[in-house]
């Protein structure tokens, strides 16, 4: 957008005018200024805190509770009192995914393939719950599983006693309900860009429908799949919400440990290392399974063909 | 559409799953519609009808002093996040290709560290500012007030989340711009700056008001990062956790009630915005 970069606007027959170096250090200089405030905000905000977090991991609690300094590796090898944090959301946050890809999968589709009319309508229905409020929608539940709502109804089919509210089920409806929105609608795009005519090719070569659903769209639907389930795991990784709402303090995710840490305990160090490997554990994660996507993504579809 | 999966068993399946997941979707909306024009006093049993608890809730100085806070915080931090974010992604254009790689972490980062790491380590690095400050301040001017954490706090960890949205958003429409409007417009001698305000920005202006919306309305509905650096002061979603923790009220039904309908009207106005400016903008292109 400078000057340098349209040849066209130097004088013919001169190598770069004074004026046009000038110009150029003018729109470096600017360029720079156009950058100073997110970088400043990246590196005071992100780094520097993250930065100081990493250090604090390897402190010590104070006498009065907050940081002392010091170099120790308790805090990480103490991490295994906080198990029961650990082995929920490690099995809750990908069953979550899990139950959430499989209920919104035939919903993109055919809100992609089977609508026609009034698709835009149906499709602006899925995001509105995404943007109002989470804690409102997670509370809502709170009716919803406590002894007057589902456990009431299924006592009148004569299901008695059924426990919900507090439960690893109640949080596992909580995630599916929070986050299906977040999920449908990658896999919808993805969905939607497919060339029809594929599909139609396919029929005419004799594939049966399922034949062409799991040769062509499911492979076709891959980006908006994997797209939705990074967005999905990243955010139920840190959830604090909805054990802290429908858990009620038995269901405890790593995210409750780390309020409790930070604001209860006051055991600073310990709830570093905590957050450390909590980000350390979703980024090995995360890259295993692009890694496994890359991989699997690699093999020709229709290698069987 | 022959062969997208076609027995009519499968499409009717199809269509009554979605219709059944749409409720699901609903059902719990619904019922805090409804619960907040509950005659009784229960949270949990329903009487029809009255509208006193929106009276009271509107009459409650916490409720609106929260309200307040909570809009101050969501629009100040969305202006600074679509500011600082919209102008990072110009400079982006501009600058070599090392920056933009070392911009693509930070902003990759912001996006994937979860929200409550967010709140606790500025919430940690925040109190050591402080406590390094304080002192310095107190020195110099005994009459200073001290530093703390409040909405100051609250927007600086808000903008930094929303301002790498703004960036994703913005960029991706930036990326995706006809490179050939801006060389017919500098073919046409058309100064850089002029190119910017009559060919760039008409045509990003809708992915930066959708960023701005986006900053906006997740600021509104942060609950963690704020929990953490809010300090004494209390936002909405403070405000009703806390009150979620006493138990159900009719009074809560209410604000909430009243949220999501600002929330729809905020939705559909800025669906509304987009589409008429895609529209006027084809019919000129026509």
């Amino acid at each position: 957008m400078n000057a340098a970069a349209h040849p066209q606007s130097v004088q013919p027959g001169t190598a770069l005018s004074v004026g046009a170096r000038q110009r150029r250090s003018l729109g470096r200089r600017m360029t720079l200024l156009m950058l100073l405030p997110s970088t400043l905000w990246f590196l005071l905000l992100l780094l520097m805190p993250l930065l100081i977090i990493l250090v604090y991991s390897f402190g010590e609690r104070s006498a009065v509770g907050g940081y002392a300094a010091g170099f120790t590796l308790d805090n990480y090898l103490n991490l295994g009192s906080r198990a029961a944090a650990f082995s929920n959301t490690l099995i809750l946050a990908p069953l979550g995914t899990l139950v959430c890809l499989v209920a919104a999968y035939p919903l993109a589709y055919f809100l992609a393939l089977k609508v026609s009319k009034n698709r835009s309508l149906l499709l602006t229905l899925v995001i509105v719950p995404f943007w109002t409020s989470f804690l409102i929608r997670t509370y809502a539940w709170i009716f919803l599983l406590s002894g007057k709502g589902i456990p009431a109804l299924l006592a009148s089919f004569g299901l008695e006693d059924v426990r919900l509210i507090n439960t690893p089920w109640a949080v596992l409806i909580g995630i599916v309900y929070g986050y299906l929105p977040l999920m449908v609608f990658p896999i919808y795009v993805s969905l939607e860009k497919l060339d029809k005519r594929l599909l139609e090719a396919s029929a005419d070569l004799g594939a049966s429908a399922f034949e062409s659903f799991r040769r062509i769209t499911l492979p076709l639907s891959a980006p908006g799949v994997i797209t939705g389930v990074m967005l999905v795991f990243i955010l139920l990784m840190g959830e604090f919400l909805i054990p802290a709402i429908l858990g009620g303090g038995k269901v405890f995710f790593l995210g409750n440990a780390l309020v409790d840490l930070f604001l209860q305990s006051r055991n600073w160090p310990f709830g570093s290392a905590l957050a450390m490997t909590l980000v350390a554990m979703m980024l090995v994660i995360i890259g295993v399974y692009l890694k496994l996507v890359a991989r699997y993504g690699g093999r020709p579809v229709d290698s069987g063909v | 559409m022959a062969a997208v999966l076609s027995t009519r068993g499968c499409d009717m399946w199809l269509r009554s799953y979605s219709t059944s997941l749409y409720l699901f979707l609903y059902a719990p909306i619904a019922l805090i519609v409804l619960f907040s024009f509950n005659a009784g006093r229960s949270g949990l049993a329903f009487e029809c009808c009255s509208v006193q608890w929106f009276g009271r809730a509107f009459g409650n100085p916490f409720i609106m002093e929260a309200l307040a806070h909570s809009a101050f915080i969501a629009l100040t931090s969305a202006v600074i996040a679509t500011l600082f974010g919209t102008l990072a992604v110009f400079g982006l254009q501009r600058a070599g290709p090392r920056v933009r790689l070392m911009f693509d972490a930070l902003t990759y980062c912001a996006i994937i560290v979860p929200g409550i790491v967010i709140g606790i380590s500025t919430l940690i690095a925040f109190i050591s500012l402080f406590d390094f400050i304080n002192p310095l301040l107190a020195s110099w001017i005994p009459a200073a007030p001290r530093l703390n954490m409040g909405f100051a706090t609250v927007i600086a960890a808000h903008s930094l989340f929303t301002m790498a949205l703004v960036m994703v958003i913005v960029r991706s429409r930036v990326d995706s711009l006809d490179k050939a409007l801006l060389e017919a417009s500098a073919d046409l001698y058309a100064p850089p700056m002029q190119t910017f305000w009559r060919v760039t920005l008409p045509q990003i202006s809708p992915a930066i008001m959708a960023g701005f919306l986006l900053a906006f309305t997740f600021s509104f509905d942060d609950f963690i990062i704020a929990f953490f650096v809010a300090g004494s002061e209390t936002t909405l979603p403070i405000y009703i956790f806390s009150s979620i923790r006493r138990g159900v009220t009719p009074e809560i039904n209410a604000v909430s009630t009243v949220i999501i309908c600002l929330s729809l009207l905020l939705l559909f106005t800025s669906r509304h915005l987009q589409s008429r400016r895609t529209n006027s903008q084809e019919s000129q292109h026509a």
